[in-house]
């Protein structure tokens, strides 16, 4: 057999899951769609002694779209542990209030791999690669860890560790990822290079640009996956400058991105082709983005978002 | 399998496979897709590179297509499965997605075939009528070595002809 021997564990309530996860400790790993996992349980890079199984944890499989974040902050998207990519990408509601999940979510592996991948394991896995961890961080998210001793809350700035390494400990589970609707007329895009579509990409760009009554830009960020071992926020708006949208510089922004980044060589690319991606992609991202936040317009009470693009 | 140790505990596992009820009692690290071969001989799901990549081994899981090399049997107790035996049509010939592969010659060597078939007749339950681009974007996670998937684009094409024509669908 591929994997080496485990101690199979599925908890029928997520407290009873928690508390295993407490028992074991570092014996334990969570499995939730296993489209990371199990290929290094196949190749024998991790032997963990326990496998403890949340997919049939139905009170941690939704989708929600709701007027106020657990956080106690605006409009957000919760998601939770035991939801798959695919339920986040079809989910009307969740595609209303956040269409930046599903734009990004068509560039996670394919289709196959997101019927069973879930949304919140990808962020946990913290790969520098992954969409879902940049998308997160752009949008100031944040993922709520619950062990025996309790429930903490840690956004993303502090949740990306190292490469596959986030702040989820030993015994703690990842309960759910809150994505925050950003306030104001916003609009956003995702645009990545990766050799064959659904790849690991070479250089992926997440744009979120805010404009006010008249279109003149008040915000413009970018999130970058493999350009360094987390996900990197760039706030750019220094670069753009306040103008209108219509008219703004946005290879400005993408200058001012490739020349902050400091992305690694591999043997997929080097560092100055990275680079020079990360200037292209910013540049067009950011366009698009504003050209999407034109056909947004904003109930600032209700958060309600309206697409008419 | 002779390669479990003897004190490796065993999970009694029990799927519904293309409608009939199979189990097995297996180690918790068995894979769905040796679970499939192995334990029930249902060796029509073939493994290429067993993790995640080649997409062979797709099978449906209650009507959704997923890697079967990168599950546990166990997880799946319970579960729906369609594998590619189950793709034929109502009296055991073939169905519309196997017809198309042998209208359009859209298999050479035929290892990477299970995987698209099933892949395709659940594309295909979403998306009757798809376009060339289309297509071609539902059979993007499945590699062929051989055929260079201009066949199988046409494949899939054919098959929705077919599925239209006949108005069958997947059990």
């Amino acid at each position: 057999m591929k994997p080496s021997p485990f101690t199979y564990h599925r908890p029928g309530t997520t407290e009873a899951a928690v508390g295993l996860l407490t028992e074991l400790g570092t014996d334990a790993k969570v499995l939730a769609g296993g489209q990371s996992l199990v290929p290094l349980l196949n190749m024998r890079l991790a032997a963990p002694p326990h496998l403890v199984d949340i997919n049939q944890l139905q009170e941690l499989n939704y989708v929600r779209a709701t007027g106020t974040s657990p956080d106690g902050a605006g409009p957000a998207v919760v998601v939770g542990a035991a939801a798959r990519h695919a339920d986040v990408e079809r989910d009307p509601a969740a595609h209303q209030a956040l269409p930046l999940l599903r734009r990004a979510l068509r560039h996670v592996a394919h289709p196959t791999i997101r019927n069973r991948g879930t949304t919140v394991g990808s962020i946990v896995h913290a790969d520098p690669a992954g969409e879902m961890t940049a998308v997160l961080a752009l949008l100031d998210g944040s993922v709520e860890l619950r062990s025996a001793n309790g429930s903490r809350r840690v956004g993303a700035a502090d949740f990306f560790v190292g490469p596959l390494e986030s702040a989820a400990e030993p015994g703690e589970l990842a309960v759910s990822a809150t994505f925050p609707v950003p306030p104001g007329q916003t609009g956003t895009a995702w645009l990545e290079v990766a050799r064959r579509h659904g790849d690991y990409a070479v250089c992926g760009v997440g744009a979120l640009v805010t404009v006010d009554a008249d279109h003149r830009v008040v915000g413009a960020r970018a999130a970058y996956i493999s350009v360094d071992t987390t996900p990197v926020v760039l706030d750019l708006l220094d670069a753009v400058g306040t103008g209108p949208a219509d008219t703004a510089d946005w290879s400005a922004a993408g200058r001012l991105a490739a020349s902050t980044l400091r992305p690694d060589a591999d043997i997929h690319a080097t560092a100055e082709y990275r680079r020079h991606l990360a200037a292209v992609l910013t540049g067009r991202a950011l366009t698009a983005a504003a050209l999407d936040a034109r056909g947004r317009g904003v109930n600032h009470h209700t958060g309600e978002t309206e697409e008419t693009a | 399998m002779t390669d479990i140790p003897a004190d490796e505990p065993l999970h009694e596992v029990t799927v519904v496979v293309n409608g009939v009820p199979r189990a097995a009692a297996v180690p918790a690290r068995r894979l769905l897709s040796d679970f499939l071969r192995h334990d029930l001989g249902l060796t029509g799901t073939h493994v290429g590179c067993e993790h995640g990549v080649c997409g062979a081994c797709t099978v449906l899981v209650d009507g959704r297509p997923i890697r079967s090399c990168l599950q546990f049997a166990v997880m799946h107790d319970g579960a729906q499965v369609t594998t590619v035996e189950g793709c034929s049509s109502g009296d055991g010939g073939l169905g519309p997605v196997q017809q198309a592969f042998r209208d359009c010659h859209g298999l050479q060597c035929g290892f990477c075939t299970p995987g698209f078939v099933t892949t395709i007749t659940a594309y295909l339950d979403e998306n009757p009528q798809p376009s060339e681009d289309e297509a071609r974007e539902a059979i993007a996670g499945n590699l062929c070595r051989c055929t260079g998937y201009q066949n199988i684009v046409a494949s899939v094409l054919r098959a929705a002809e077919l599925r239209g024509s006949t108005g069958e669908v997947a059990q």
